[in-house]
């Protein structure tokens, strides 16, 4: 099984100067032809794996050497949102990010969604893709900055994902708090009542498994890997 | 014997022609508990030589290994493998690796020492703990990423009530860190030990009762799915 793997401070810090060398204005006066623009584009497949968690349609950025999230550091705002509600609205939000989409329904399980997202003269972009299991509290799927410079034409990497914990909201399964057809309860609410720090994702427990109080039942278990994710760069 | 050694002369002729170029290794290894509520007792990490383990799935544990899953204990682990002239870093955390939390440590090899093991006991659980087995030091220089899972050693019925970390005792430890993050009253899940070797651990079953039920378990919070912990380790040499 092949999880996201991160990046260590020191290349971050290495990645970033790098960037900055490169983003330096020439002093020359005679302007350079203009290149052709290169685009790169990357068709993203996610497939649901579970029994019965539908997923939130799902938000894809390509962005510089930054991360969206970290296991063991608080999550953002835009997260928060994506894993208590399915809304990436505000997760794909951010201008500094180089392209940005989300898919158009929830996929359910068993089923794919394929979209295509493309980047202009960006070849070095990280890509950030979340998806929250929407008969839960606030978990979601997904990677967090992962390289696609060694993603050559035609290429694909395929990962297995497991679920992770917002850690924003409590998994007490309660009527009223998941946002999925479980339940029709509430999506985002910003009071923070969990460990407040993203972790992987205890399990859902069900009422049939002593949850007095949940309102999801087996039907909603799930297990890792619950998500296949499969990129290719197809330009 | 402490530590199990696979004794077939054949099987060791095969590793020898197949290792490629044993060599001494200076090694960053970090050891991060991903789970949401569950705490790592202090950890061993060894790097020892392929003839031996630490533990075996299908295989009985060893009373070194029993007394780390039970009760936290590695000096059993560790001196035996010291006594094999395993590379051992103990307790790297300095205690609990609390959730969420890395610890890193640094390790210089021996050149026979060419695989890596990793144990620790998870708390709450009653034998419960992470496991990496005999895992190949890369010779090329790098960073590498393993994820491990949650093993049960088959020593103790997962009762998953307050008793004890002595090998034999039954019930879970409980050190102060954890005291008010445990249960008590449950009557107990079960007092028998389904298999009784090494295998994957079925998961903490817990309740929603934390002055009664049938477990001191929270179920909600002190469950876990695997994988229970990233491993990341630095070849520099």
């Amino acid at each position: 099984m092949m999880f996201q793997q991160r990046f260590s401070l020191s290349l971050i810090g290495l990645g970033c100067l790098a960037l900055s060398a490169c983003g330096g204005s020439s002093n020359n006066s005679q302007p350079a032809p203009e290149p052709d623009p290169v685009s790169y584009s990357y068709e993203v497949t996610v497939q649901n794996l579970t029994q019965g968690q539908p997923l939130s349609p799902v938000a894809i950025v390509l962005h510089n050497n930054v991360t969206l999230w970290t296991i063991g550091e608080p999550a953002t705002v835009a997260l928060e949102v994506l894993a208590e509600g399915g809304d990436g609205s505000d997760f794909i939000g951010d201008d500094s990010f180089y392209a940005s989409m989300t898919g158009t329904a929830p996929i359910g399980a068993g089923a794919s969604d394929t979209l295509t997202i493309t980047v202009t003269d960006e070849a070095e972009s990280f890509i950030s893709v979340a998806t929250m299991l929407v008969n839960t509290n606030d978990a979601f799927a997904g990677i967090s900055g992962h390289s696609l410079a060694e993603l050559t034409l035609n290429d694909t990497m395929v990962m297995m994902l497991p679920v992770l914990d917002a850690g924003t909201e409590a998994n007490s399964e309660a009527a009223g708090t998941i946002p999925g057809p479980a339940d029709d309860g509430e999506g985002f609410n910003s009071e923070r009542d969990d460990a407040d720090v993203v972790s992987f994702h205890p399990g859902v427990v069900s009422g049939e498994d002593g949850l007095t109080l949940s309102v999801l039942t087996s039907a909603h278990r799930f297990d890792n890997p619950a998500v296949k994710l499969s990129i290719t760069r197809v330009e | 014997m402490r530590i199990k050694q696979l004794t077939s002369l054949l099987l060791a002729a095969g590793v020898t022609a197949i290792a490629p170029g044993l060599q001494a290794a200076e090694l960053e290894v970090s050891v991060q508990n991903l789970t949401r509520g569950m705490y790592f007792t202090p950890i061993l990490i060894s790097a020892h030589t392929p003839e031996q383990q630490l533990f075996n799935v299908g295989e009985a544990a060893s009373a070194e290994l029993q007394a780390m899953a039970e009760g936290g204990s590695i000096a059993g682990l560790a001196d035996a493998t010291a006594a094999m002239s395993a590379d051992n870093i103990l307790n790297p955390a300095s205690g609990l690796l609390m959730p969420t939390a890395s610890t890193t440590a640094t390790l210089s090899t021996a050149d026979t020492n060419s695989v890596l093991s990793i144990v620790a006991m998870m708390l709450p659980t009653n034998d419960g703990f992470i496991g990496l087995n005999s895992w190949n030091i890369p010779t090329e220089p790098g960073t590498y990423t393993v994820y491990i899972n949650a093993y049960d050693a088959g020593t103790e019925a997962n009762d998953e009530i307050r008793g004890g970390g002595q090998p034999g005792v039954p019930g879970l430890p409980v050190p102060p860190p954890l005291e008010d993050l445990v249960g008590m009253n449950g009557s107990g899940i079960t007092s028998e030990i389904v298999n009784d070797t090494v295998h994957i651990h079925p998961g903490n079953l817990g309740d929603d009762d934390s002055q009664g039920g049938s477990s001191d378990i929270s179920n909600t919070v002190q469950r876990w799915l695997n994988p229970v912990a990233k491993v990341t380790v630095t070849v520099s040499e």
